[in-house]
């Protein structure tokens, strides 16, 4: 608790106490009786008292103080003194939960955000200095040690480490980092210690710019908050109108009415013409759930955007690096007689000179050192592969084309995939099936969106026909789109929005790298931000941290809790509000239930709202 | 126009802040005023800063005289 709440506290307490014993046993004395319950009124309302009388005298009719004061001072100029002192009690008891759990929640969202470094480590000569992180300039080196957080972008140049990465990408596996690796700020250095060499300027490194994304994201309002913000601006002059009537027009017109008693009636309406409720509970549902999905791993850059995640009937993948790895992998080995191990290393032998993707997966799957003084006389045919003489052997390494070209003969490989043949002394001795594994996460991700809702799932790439015709059909997706130039992926996207009804959005999910066109036509372009956080983030509205298009299916059904509970608040706070109205107007109801429909409600939506922050979501 | 940013401490409610979100934002010369009252941060567009900050601190002290500013670096 704030000073200022304990204090608050304390005069919340001693009014109660007063009140108690006045009710107690002050009763029979009523002037007595009278006093005590005016000096408790006085004690707990003054502030607002004053604030009321502050406010006028600038013109401010319509401020909660000053309408809660007339409330209550009218209260007992009628004779109900007993009910102003406890309107004002109640009224200063919710104001006191709703500024606490408006600081509890303030505290647990930035918390969730705490990513900022304090300090870096810089190494100068053999001094180690403490400096903060906007001081350390590109090319310095700063020393890292267990337990500190990375401070700035880098690359290691000593020592190797496991990386906590957890408050990044809501990763729990922790990452593992060698020498000449990259390492992103933010992280927490969990092991060895590390010498890195900084390759970006604390401005320009991957924690401002997440920190910078997360502060501002709440800054972009959804139409929820915009549809409070003008219900707040009409509520209370509306209220107070009606209000004035009531005090005013019975008296005048019925012959029968009772003075006193419409005011009382009247009272009550400005007890409850604070929208209290709504303006803090829904941007505080928004702000929970940009804070949430930010410890996901899932960076949003707008409230905005998690309304219209909850609107998606369409996603739109890229393909290499989004549904699948992006990375070639060694799936299969044919072979007749030889060990299958022995053709992937004459494979990676004969290939150990190349730097193309492929020789590199057969490389990394071959996972045993290569002597590459055993391999003499290399020749590489372009387009077609390569030619080596390894321990006394002449080996062709290659495609049918290479195959053909020195008249081998070898059963021809049918399934789709990048297929190498192996050939010993011209005769084939097996075969090599090379593919872009689809991400393991991608199965029942897609399942999961189609029980989420989502119509159709489609597949835009520039890869070849039959690679994608599988990838499509292994994923059960409703459509794909094969051969893509980056201008026709977006008449193709333009066409999908055509097949949007009038609410409903199109997601494109790709890896921000070549995508930019696409990704701004969509309602909601999201990005894998392990290609490059900063690209992605530049790209796109909604980033994710890791590669996992899992991902969004977790997004997806965040966002939908949330707008489920933006819009349990909405009708709730308007349904009470509007029912204690009309009973009051109808004498049903006393300040009792005015001063629930406001500040009960209050405290009640924003119980709601942060209940976001400790949902499970998968 | 730049953006300048500020720490907003001393806000009574969020009515109080839309309520003040609203009245900077009517200002000549002071753009895209938004305040989150969660994190409690301001943030307004302007071509001239000095003569933006002296009309926001005569609304500001107008409202409420409770509430205090601090520049953020960017």
């Amino acid at each position: 608790m704030t000073k200022r709440q304990k204090k608050e506290l304390k005069k919340i307490i001693l009014s109660l106490v007063i009140t108690v014993v006045s009710i107690l046993w002050l009763k029979e004395i009523p002037t007595l009786y009278l006093s005590f319950l005016l000096c408790a009124y006085l004690i707990v309302g003054i502030d607002v008292l004053k604030k009321a009388g502050k406010n006028i005298l600038r013109g401010k009719m319509l401020d909660e103080n000053f309408l809660m004061s007339l409330a209550t001072l009218g209260a007992i100029l009628i004779g109900e003194t007993a009910e102003a002192l406890s309107v004002m009690l109640f009224y200063k008891v919710g104001e006191l939960f709703q500024s606490y759990a408006v600081g509890k929640s303030r505290k647990s969202i930035t918390s969730l955000m705490d990513i900022r470094p304090d300090y870096a480590n810089l190494l100068k000569g053999n001094q180690e200095l403490k400096v903060s992180p906007e001081e350390v300039k590109v090319g310095q080196i700063i020393r890292i040690k267990p337990g500190e957080k990375i401070p700035l972008d880098g690359i290691i140049v000593e020592g190797s480490s496991a990386l906590d990465t957890k408050s990044l990408t809501g990763e729990a596996m922790p990452r593992y980092v060698f020498e000449k690796d990259e390492v992103m700020s933010g992280c927490i250095n969990k092991e060895g210690i590390l010498k890195v060499k900084v390759t970006k300027e604390y401005k320009e490194s991957t924690v401002s710019k997440i920190l910078d994304l997360v502060e501002n994201a709440s800054n972009k309002k959804s139409t929820s908050e915009a549809f409070i913000t003008k219900f707040a601006r009409y509520y209370t002059p509306t209220v107070v109108v009606f209000a004035i009537l009531l005090a005013v027009l019975p008296p005048l017109l019925l012959k029968s009415a009772n003075f006193s008693e419409w005011l009382y009636r009247s009272l009550s309406f400005l007890v409850v013409s604070c929208p209290c409720a709504l303006v803090i509970s829904i941007p505080l549902s928004f702000f929970a759930s940009i804070g949430k999905s930010s410890r996901m791993g899932i960076l949003l850059k707008g409230s905005n955007y998690l309304e219209s995640l909850a609107k998606t009937e369409i996603i739109v993948c890229d393909k290499t690096g989004t549904l699948t790895e992006g990375k070639f992998k060694v799936q299969e080995v044919k072979t007749e007689k030889e060990e299958k191990d022995a053709v992937l290393r004459y494979a990676a032998m004969a290939e150990s000179f190349s730097l193309h993707p492929i020789a590199l997966s057969i490389m990394e799957s071959y996972q045993k050192p290569i002597d590459s003084k055993k391999v003499t006389e290399v020749k590489e045919f372009a387009g077609k592969g390569v030619s080596a003489e390894i321990e006394d052997s002449h080996i062709l390494v290659g495609n049918g084309k290479l195959m053909d070209l020195f008249n081998i003969t070898y059963p021809k490989e049918k399934s789709k995939g990048t297929v190498i043949y192996v050939a010993k002394n011209k005769t084939w001795i097996g075969t090599i099936i090379i593919k872009d594994k689809i991400k393991e996460d991608a199965y029942q991700a897609i399942s999961e969106l189609r029980k989420n809702h989502i119509q159709k799932i489609v597949m835009l790439t520039g890869d070849q026909e039959e690679i994608s015709q599988e990838v499509a059909e292994e994923l059960k997706l409703d459509a794909y789109h094969a051969s893509l130039l980056p201008q026709q992926k977006v008449e193709i996207v333009e066409k999908y929005n055509q097949e949007l009804t009038k609410e409903g959005k199109l997601v494109f999910v790709g890896d921000g790298m070549n995508d930019a066109p696409v990704l701004a036509l969509a309602d909601i372009g999201i990005s894998m931000g392990k290609t490059g956080v900063d690209a992605a983030i530049e790209a796109s509205d909604v980033v994710i941290m890791t590669d996992e298009i899992s991902k969004i299916v977790e997004l997806m059904k965040l966002a939908k809790k949330t707008m489920t509970i933006v819009k349990e608040n909405i009708i709730f706070a308007i349904l009470i509000k509007v029912l204690v109205l009309i009973l009051s107007a109808c004498g049903f109801a006393n300040m009792w239930m005015a001063v629930f429909a406001d500040v009960g409600v209050s405290v009640l939506a924003i119980l709601n709202a942060i209940r976001i922050l400790w949902m499970n979501i998968q | 126009m730049k953006t300048y940013k500020f720490k907003i401490e001393g806000l009574d409610c969020a009515n109080c802040a839309r309520e003040l979100e609203e009245a900077l934002n009517k200002e000549q010369g002071l753009e895209n005023v938004s305040i989150n009252f969660f994190t409690e941060k301001l943030t307004f567009d302007t071509e001239n800063k000095e003569e933006a900050l002296q009309k926001l601190k005569k609304i500001i002290r107008q409202e409420d005289d409770e509430i205090t500013l601090e520049e953020l670096s960017e």
